[in-house]
């Protein structure tokens, strides 16, 4: 029970890194980047390609994924995303799928069909007891890393000036405006921090499940995606939560289920918390003075 | 008395709707100038073109003697004006004290505490509610938030869209009060009322709007007592 709790909480953790990319996002821009999940894919295809191909060691190689993410998201956002900033936002949907399916034949294209074994990492460190659980490596490095990822996050936007500025461009673009902050910068900086933990969330994701194809990031994305709603949409700790209590959900529900059902049953979770909390566990609900 | 601001012949379209046709106004410094006018007169509109909210098709805007049209809309605060939009939009889940830093977002923080004392010596409501959130505060202070955030960057020129909407009139009253405290300390001020009574009674100058074009113009006072303007916004 204890070991299944906590790959739950590991696996949680990784969704719960990409659900910040979406709810950043969706709090800035108010889109939907559903071509957030093949991000992760690339961090996943630039860090195997890093260590495999350039023999370069491991951290070198997460901030390779980071880096090329990075400036994918930022790429992305200029590309597709900007010239749409004044179109519905069902143009702008339709572009955001339209960018997965590209990211997805473009790793088609570049990095072929035959799914890659991603190196594993932590091959040289022994998996960890703990209270009579085997814990592998890579689990608690999930969990640290999120961890330390929600709280710089939350540091930045409560505690910086570029963050709080961000906060202000989610709330009323025009009013942020008319403070002299820059609203496309800062929406840049969010495609960029969003685009770069999603590399992190690859990487991670690809050492616990050593399978890489091109279609790697979408079930983790939509998974990701269901954990930002169920958390609440625009929300960190709520990306934190709901990636958190989707992980563990799907692994208690794999272990003790049925491993097919699991998915059903996570998505059948998010259906019944949003007939109870349409705006999910942390979402505002925000009332409007006149 | 130098001019401050300067438009001319201002034409603003929302897609293909033409709302501004063609206004021509002046602010000099130290002056309070009001713009008037029905719902839907433009005002608004005139008010988040100068600001750089909305760009004119055609036309000049200068701030103290430069053109700029060509600005960034995030950067003309930092030329030295200031507009407290409609509604006040102040950012509900941010702290007072975070919505005022906001204000000197383009001043260096070092001189941030001593404008933030100034901002709350005119607000000292603002000071005893400094850590709560926007959203939690009333109208009337929302609205003495949004001019004490516009106060944060220091402008010469404070535009005001519709500082009296929705306020009680007691309100309404203390809310004048501050823009006249405010002209009285240095700051150039460009008013846009539905309110002409109030905004009258406190303007150096007015111009009167009508569906995009200016229609009628003269001192406060004038414009209280003339026949057309009393019809049409004072009731008579």
């Amino acid at each position: 029970m204890l070991a299944h709790l906590i790959n739950g909480i590991s696996l949680g953790s990784i969704y719960a890194i990409i659900a910040l990319g979406y709810t950043m996002v969706y709090g800035i821009a108010k889109m939907l980047n559903f071509a957030h999940g093949d991000v992760i894919m690339v961090g996943g295809y630039v860090s195997f390609c890093s260590m495999m191909y350039l023999g370069l060691p491991a951290p070198v190689a997460i901030l390779a994924a980071v880096f090329v993410c990075t400036v994918l998201g930022i790429v992305v956002e200029r590309l597709a995303y900007k010239p749409l900033r004044a179109a519905t936002s069902l143009a702008v949907l339709i572009t955001a799928i339209g960018m997965s399916y590209f990211l997805q034949n473009a790793a088609l294209l570049i990095w072929g069909a035959n799914p890659k074994a991603f190196p594993n990492m932590f091959k040289n460190i022994e998996a960890i007891e703990f209270a009579g659980a085997r814990v592998s490596p890579v689990a608690i490095v999930s969990i640290v890393a999120n961890l330390i990822i929600m709280i710089a996050l939350t540091l930045f936007t409560t505690r910086t000036k570029v963050g709080k500025a961000m906060r202000a461009v989610s709330e009323d673009k025009g009013a942020a405006t008319l403070m002299g902050i820059n609203v496309n910068f800062t929406i840049s900086l969010t495609f960029a921090i969003g685009s770069g933990l999603a590399a992190i969330a690859g990487v991670l994701l690809c050492t616990a499940y050593p399978t890489l194809m091109p279609t790697t990031g979408s079930m983790p994305g939509i998974k990701a995606f269901t954990a930002a709603v169920f958390g609440g949409i625009g929300s960190i700790p709520g990306a934190m939560i709901g990636g958190i209590l989707l992980g563990i959900i799907e692994i208690l529900a794999r272990a003790y289920i049925s491993s097919e059902l699991a998915d059903a049953i996570v998505f059948g979770v998010l259906i019944v918390v949003l007939i109870f909390r349409p705006t999910g566990l942390l979402g505002k609900q925000v009332h409007e003075k006149v | 008395m130098n001019t401050v601001l300067k438009c001319e012949n201002l034409h603003v379209y929302y897609g293909s709707i033409h709302a501004i046709k063609g206004v021509s106004f002046e602010v000099g410094e130290g002056e309070i100038v009001t713009l008037i006018g029905a719902n839907g007169a433009g005002k608004s509109t005139t008010l988040n073109t100068v600001g750089g909210l909305l760009r004119p098709r055609e036309g000049m805007i200068e701030f103290e003697g430069k053109s700029i049209l060509g600005v960034a809309p995030h950067k003309v605060v930092s030329e030295g004006m200031a507009l407290c939009p409609e509604g006040r939009r102040v950012f509900a889940q941010l702290s007072v004290k975070e919505n005022l830093e906001m204000g000197a977002y383009t001043r260096p923080a070092s001189e941030i505490p001593e404008t933030l004392e100034k901002v709350y010596e005119h607000f000292p409501r603002l000071k005893e509610r400094e850590n709560q959130m926007a959203g939690t505060l009333s109208g009337g202070e929302q609205q003495m938030l949004a001019m004490g955030r516009a106060l944060m960057s220091k402008p010469r020129l404070m535009m005001l869209d519709e500082p009296s909407m929705g306020l009680a009139p007691i309100l309404v009253d203390q809310i004048f009060e501050i823009i006249q405290a405010l002209n009285k300390a240095g700051t150039t001020i460009l008013l846009v009322e539905q309110n002409a009574q109030m905004a009258l009674s406190i303007a150096d100058r007015a111009y009167v709007l009508e569906t995009g074009r200016i229609v009628n113009t003269g001192t406060g006072k004038d414009l209280l007592n003339d026949d057309s303007v009393r019809k049409a916004y004072l009731g008579g």
